[in-house]
C-alpha cells in the first residue's frame, strides 16, 4: 500500500481505509470530459495491488483496461467507458462507482452499490455519506436495479455536484 | 469398534480445499470418502454472504457460500464416486497400521483404510489473552459467522471487533448487513492487515477502526457490559487513558493457526513458520507431506485465502489420483501452479511466498 502510517493524519486516515487523495487505483476521470460525458464515467477506488480482476474481466467494453498481472490496480480508458455500471455490481470489494455530472445544472447521479436493508425505493429522500460515514446531504434515489440478480444492488442517487468526490455511500431510512 | 471402511482417497475436511482435492481425485476416477465434522459440507465457505476476490478461476465475484454449492454440484456430477460423511471427525491416525479412526456424532466408530490420504483440517482460531475473557459474549469471529450466516441468529446489539484483518473486516460488515451496531474495530498494528477495500466498505458506513488499539479487558459481572480500550505505541506498549466502549459481544478475529494434529500423529516432517501462522508439514510442489500417502492442503498447509486452498486442493487431489494409478490431465497440474503463482504474486502474497519457500522441498526420496 505503499503506507508510511507515522508521517501525517492524512496516512493513518488512508491506512484505516480512508481515501484521502488520488493515487494509483483509485484515480477521478479528467474533469473537462467527465462533465460533458452522458451516463457518467466509472470511478474506482482500489489503490491496493490484491489478486483479484473482476472489474476488468467484466467490463463489457474494455475500459477497465486488462490487467497483466492479477494484482494490478484498476486504469480506466475513458474513451471506452459507457458508464453502465455493471462493474459496479461485480466488484467484490464494492469498490466501483459511476458518476454522471450531466444530470442538472448543480446535481450528478451516483451508481453506487448497495447491500444493506432496508432496499430503497425510486424518489425516495437518503442520507448521503462520505468515506468515514458522516452524513453530508440528502438525495434522491432515482433508480434502483440488480443487474447481476445476485443481491448486490445498484442504487442511483442525485446528489449535489459540488459533494461528487465526497460521497460514498448512502443509508435508507424509513 | 470392529468396522472398517475402505477407500482409494480419504480427504479429511470437507471445506474449501477438500472439496476441492475430492473433486479432482473423483474427476480421475478416484473412489473418495471425505470427512466432515461438521453438519454439513462446504467448511467456512458456507458462512462467507461476501462475494470473493481473485479470477475468474477462483470464482471471483460470486458469494462464497454459492462457491460451496459449485463445488458440491461437481462432485454429485461424479456419480457416487464421492462419499461425503458429515458430522464425522477424524479423532486419529495409526501409522503403524495405516488406519484412520473416526467418530459419527459422539455414539458411532469406525476405521477407515484409506490408500492415499489429503489432509485439509483446516486452521483454527486464536485469542488473546485480557481479563474477563471468558465471560458469555466474548465470541470468535467464526462463531459469529455461524450463528449469524448459517442460523440467522444475530450475537447481540452492539459489538467490539478486535482485529482488522479480512476476517475483522469482513465479519463487521456482515454484523452490519445483518443490523447489529460495531462499536468499533480496533487494530493493534499501525495498519489494516486485511484488504484495503473492505475496510473502505465499512469505513463509509461509520464504523470507526482504530489502529494502534487494543482490548485491555472486558467489562461485565455475568455477561460482556462493555470493555476498555487503549492506544499503543510502535513498541505494543500500552500508552494514554484506557477508553470504555459500551457494547454486548466482543468479537476475536485475531487470526488462525494450521490444524495440523493429524500430520504430527502421522510423523510428517514439520517447521514452525510465522508467515504461515503457525506448525506447518513441509511438503514438494504435489503438496504430498513426508508421508507418502499424506498430501496437505488449504489452511493446514498455512493460512491463506480461500482462494489458494482451493487451488491447492486440486493439485493435491491431481497429485494423490496419479499416485494411485489413475490417469490424470498433466497439463492440469502447470495451470493449477500458474493460478497459484499469480494469486501471490502480489504485495499481499510477499508473506505467503515467504512461509513456503522455507517448507517446500524440491521432492521426496523414494
Amino acid at each position: 500500500m505503499g503506507c508510511t502510517c507515522n508521517s501525517n493524519d492524512k496516512e493513518k486516515l488512508f491506512c484505516s481505509g480512508v481515501l484521502v487523495e488520488n493515487r494509483p487505483g483509485a484515480i477521478l476521470p479528467p474533469q473537462e470530459a467527465w462533465e460533458q460525458k452522458k451516463g457518467g464515467y466509472v470511478v474506482i477506488e482500489c489503490p491496493q495491488r490484491i489478486p483479484c480482476n473482476p472489474c476488468a474481466t467484466s467490463c463489457p467494453t474494455g475500459a477497465v483496461k486488462p490487467f497483466k498481472d492479477i494484482n494490478d490496480v484498476p486504469e480506466i480508458d475513458y474513451e471506452k467507458c459507457t458508464g453502465c455500471g455493471l462493474c459496479v455490481a461485480k466488484c467484490p470489494g464494492l469498490a466501483c462507482f459511476v458518476i454522471d455530472l450531466t444530470y442538472s445544472a448543480d446535481e450528478a447521479v451516483i451508481k453506487l452499490p448497495y447491500e444493506l436493508e432496508p432496499k430503497p425505493a425510486k424518489g425516495q429522500k437518503v442520507k448521503c455519506l462520505n468515506r468515514v460515514g458522516e452524513e453530508v446531504s440528502e438525495g434522491e434515489v432515482s433508480a434502483v436495479t440488480e443487474p447481476l440478480k445476485d443481491q448486490t444492488t445498484v442504487v442511483s442517487v442525485v446528489i449535489p455536484k459540488k459533494l461528487v468526490g465526497e460521497i460514498r455511500a448512502i443509508k435508507v431510512v424509513c | 469398534m470392529k468396522k472398517m471402511i475402505e477407500t482409494d482417497l480419504l480427504v479429511v475436511g470437507g471445506g474449501a480445499a477438500g472439496l476441492c482435492a475430492a473433486a479432482e481425485a473423483a474427476g480421475a476416477g478416484a473412489k473418495v470418502t471425505v470427512i466432515e465434522s461438521d453438519l454439513h459440507p462446504g467448511g467456512q465457505l458456507v458462512k462467507q454472504t461476501h462475494k470473493f476476490f481473485g479470477s475468474k478461476d477462483e470464482y471471483a465475484g460470486t458469494r462464497g457460500y454459492k462457491i460451496a454449492g459449485i463445488l458440491l454440484d461437481e462432485i454429485s456430477s461424479l456419480g457416487d464416486k464421492v462419499d461425503i460423511r458429515t458430522n464425522t471427525t477424524v479423532t486419529g491416525y495409526y501409522p503403524e497400521e495405516g488406519i484412520f479412526t473416526a467418530m459419527k456424532g459422539e455414539e458411532e466408530y469406525y476405521r477407515i483404510k484409506a490408500k492415499k490420504t489429503v489432509v485439509a483440517t483446516g486452521a483454527q482460531e486464536r485469542l488473546i489473552p485480557f481479563p474477563n475473557n471468558d465471560l458469555p459474549g466474548v465470541y470468535g469471529a467464526g462463531a459469529v459467522q455461524t450463528l449469524m450466516n448459517v442460523y440467522g441468529v444475530v450475537p447481540g446489539k452492539k459489538v467490539l471487533m478486535v482485529g482488522a484483518g479480512n476476517i475483522g473486516l469482513i465479519v463487521s460488515y456482515q454484523l452490519r448487513q445483518a443490523g447489529v451496531e460495531i462499536a468499533a474495530v480496533v487494530e493493534a498494528m499501525p495498519k489494516i492487515g486485511g484488504y484495503w477495500v473492505h475496510a473502505a466498505k465499512i469505513r463509509r458506513l461509520g464504523i470507526p477502526i482504530l489502529l494502534r488499539h487494543t482490548i485491555v479487558e472486558a467489562v461485565g459481572d455475568k455477561v460482556i457490559e462493555g470493555a476498555v480500550i487503549q492506544e499503543l505505541d510502535d513498541k505494543f506498549q500500552l500508552i494514554g487513558e484506557p477508553r470504555k466502549i459500551d457494547c454486548d459481544v466482543i468479537c476475536m478475529a485475531v487470526g488462525l493457526t494450521p490444524t495440523t494434529e493429524l500430520f504430527w500423529q502421522a510423523g510428517a516432517k514439520m517447521q514452525y513458520c510465522p508467515q504461515l501462522c503457525g506448525h506447518v508439514p513441509f511438503r514438494d510442489n504435489t503438496m504430498r507431506t513426508s508421508n507418502p500417502d499424506i498430501w496437505v492442503a488449504g489452511d493446514a498447509s498455512g493460512i491463506e485465502e480461500a482462494s489458494a486452498a482451493m487451488v491447492e486442493g486440486r493439485i493435491a487431489g491431481h497429485s494423490a489420483a496419479k499416485s494411485l494409478g489413475l490417469n490424470v490431465k498433466e497439463e492440469s497440474f502447470k495451470e493449477y501452479w500458474t493460478r497459484l503463482d499469480h494469486l501471490r504474486a502480489g504485495e499481499v502474497g510477499e508473506k505467503i511466498r515467504g512461509g513456503i519457500c522455507q517448507v517446500l522441498v524440491d521432492g521426496w526420496e523414494a
